[in-house]
């Protein structure tokens, strides 16, 4: 495949990742549609271009790891680990149903697939960290975790213990991500609770920063490959998206930051993302 | 050897069992030197990590290595290891049942000088509240030997509750131990005082002291879970039973005692913090004394019943 080609695969898969989301949360429930549809072209990347993993085998020592720190758009990661083939397909349309293996947020003994229980926010790199720290224990070569963090979750002081940690122990094997769609659930991060300079402030933790339009493919792409060749410090990949992205009415839109869909708004997200 | 310190047991356990079982990891937030975890980094630098004064992320970093297939134990001082992580223990690492095993060292008022901040009087109540959670509290330095060795045996995650200063050992290295039974220390046949940690030694005397009284002694080192058989059987034909433990009355050994009672009529003393946060001291038996945490106070609540 050459990368045109692999490119538009990934937006392909990207498109039907946000579909999924939508398919998940159905009408009238709520759902965190402006997350999951801000973060779908990064987690494409990573399930369908980045990683390695067996859907077959979990638990395969040999594997790289996400982790959705962002642990509240975890329909968004089901639906991923559907179309890669760790369940049916069909276990989505369960989502949040009494006994299902698919909880609200990502719970490590119900669902295949899922490397961490998050959702209490801003947990997600530290976990990250031991994971880095496991693998080096067990010299596992050429393998990564990958930690997706939103960045209103940021004002969550134990990323920042976490960035400190990752620094000091210098985990070159490890990514995070962080989703910069400048929302928070209660409004514009800028107004709400100003967390800028992000990239300053990893930069000044001791970390690689690279910025990137984090609905480009292609720069997703060269970005998570360019972490590969970074020794003896973490990196940060800080991609600017747009909250809601790939349904026109929820874009930059906050209440569908866990937003409920009408009737009709379902039928019209499913049409612009077919 | 036999040690007479909780901290220093633990430590030279947590030495052996890394020697045994490369798996075992260990992380500390700053006071190696106090949890004894730095006889683990003496001897095992690359599986000791040093997390720096930062408990919260220290904790879920260990449910990484847990998810990695390691046996990670964490190592502060009670009041930040079960309080400042409870949410990281709680989402992180319960929720998932990783096996995890959390010390909570210098607890209860063991602390004596650093007060209120640093006396973890309700670190019991919290972990016991937690789903998954094993809790365990040791009666002396020979038994914290053995409840670590059991704890790191076991899959899920566990809290162990240690005292900060020395004690005399009052279980003998002879002394089977089996995670989750109460053990008899000593019989009677009018009373029964289940004690956990630093109480037990203190039970121990008050029923030998005590005049014109049979008093049976039960050390609970684990609190949960709790052997409830084996509860019920210990207080059949006791007029009265005696909860002895160095933290708050309230969600601490004598609810679990009362929860494992519930259906058995039977009257409930508590000797134990009486809702109320530590202080500084001077030293320890001072500061157990200003709490009530004394033999008299053992003696105390087991004459009440007599004038029920």
């Amino acid at each position: 495949m050459d990368r045109n080609e692999l490119i538009s695969m990934l937006e392909t898969k990207a498109k039907k990742l946000r579909r999924g989301v939508i398919v998940s949360i159905g009408v009238g429930l709520a759902g965190h549609v402006g997350g999951s549809c801000s973060s779908a072209d990064i987690v494409s990347a990573l399930y369908f271009y980045k990683m390695h993993y067996d859907p077959k085998n979990p638990k395969m020592k040999d594997r790289d790891r996400f982790l959705l720190s962002k642990g509240h758009v975890a329909i968004l990661q089901y639906t991923a680990l559907a179309e890669a083939g760790f369940f049916p397909y069909e276990e989505l349309a369960h989502t949040k149903e009494i006994g299902s293996m698919l909880q609200g947020h990502p719970d490590v003994q119900k669902t295949p697939g899922i490397e961490a229980g998050t959702g209490s926010l801003g947990q997600g790199l530290s976990i990250a960290l031991g994971m880095s720290l496991g693998m080096k224990l067990d010299r596992i070569e050429n393998r990564k975790v990958y930690v997706l963090i939103g960045d209103g979750e940021l004002d969550e002081g134990q990323n920042w213990e976490a960035a400190m940690a990752c620094a000091a122990h210098k985990a070159d094997n490890l990514c995070a991500i962080v989703d910069r769609n400048r929302l928070q659930a209660t409004g514009k991060i800028v107004e709400r609770f100003p967390i800028e300079p992000i990239d300053k402030k990893f930069e000044a933790f001791g970390w690689n920063v690279i910025e990137i339009d984090g609905h480009n493919m292609g720069e997703i792409i060269d970005a998570l490959d360019k972490s590969d060749s970074v020794k003896d410090k973490p990196t940060v990949i800080i991609a600017n998206t747009i909250k809601g992205k790939g349904i026109s009415f929820a874009e930059n839109v906050v209440s569908f930051h866990n937003g409920i869909l009408s009737e009709e708004q379902y039928q019209q997200a499913l049409k612009e993302l077919s | 050897m036999t040690y007479t310190n909780q901290r220093l047991a633990y430590g030279n356990t947590l030495v052996a069992l890394g020697k045994e079982n490369d798996r075992i990891v260990v992380l500390d937030a700053d006071l190696a030197a106090s949890t004894m975890g730095k006889l683990f980094e003496a001897a095992f630098p690359e599986r000791h990590f040093e997390m720096g004064i930062a408990e919260a992320n220290m904790t879920s970093t260990a449910a990484g290595l847990a998810q990695m297939g390691f046996i990670p134990f964490t190592n502060s001082f009670a009041v930040f290891a079960a309080g400042r992580s409870y949410d990281q223990i709680r989402q992180t690492i319960a929720i998932g049942c990783l096996n995890v095993k959390i010390c909570g060292s210098s607890a209860g008022l063991s602390d004596f000088g650093d007060g209120s901040t640093h006396q973890a009087v309700e670190d019991i109540a919290i972990m016991r509240a937690i789903p998954n959670m094993t809790v365990v509290c040791p009666a002396d330095a020979i038994e914290t030997e053995k409840i670590t060795r059991a704890i790191a045996s076991v899959q899920g995650p566990c809290y162990i509750r240690i005292c900060r200063n020395d004690m005399e050992n009052i279980t003998s290295e002879d002394d089977p131990f089996v995670l989750g039974k109460p053990s008899l220390l000593k019989d009677g046949s009018d009373y029964v005082i289940f004690a956990t940690g630093v109480m037990c030694s203190v039970a121990l005397k008050a029923a030998e002291s005590i005049k014109n009284h049979s008093v049976r002694v039960v050390n609970v080192s684990t609190i949960k879970p709790l052997d409830r058989a084996a509860v019920i059987e210990f207080v059949r034909d006791m007029k009265g039973v005696v909860c002895a433990e160095e933290h708050s009355i309230i969600g601490g050994l004598g609810s679990a005692i009362a929860e494992a009672l519930r259906r058995e009529c039977k009257p409930i003393e508590f000797v134990g913090i009486e809702d109320k946060f530590g202080c500084s001291g001077h030293n320890y038996p001072e500061l157990l004394a200003h709490y009530g945490l004394t033999e008299e106070h053992i003696i105390e609540a087991i004459e009440s019943f007599e004038r029920i």
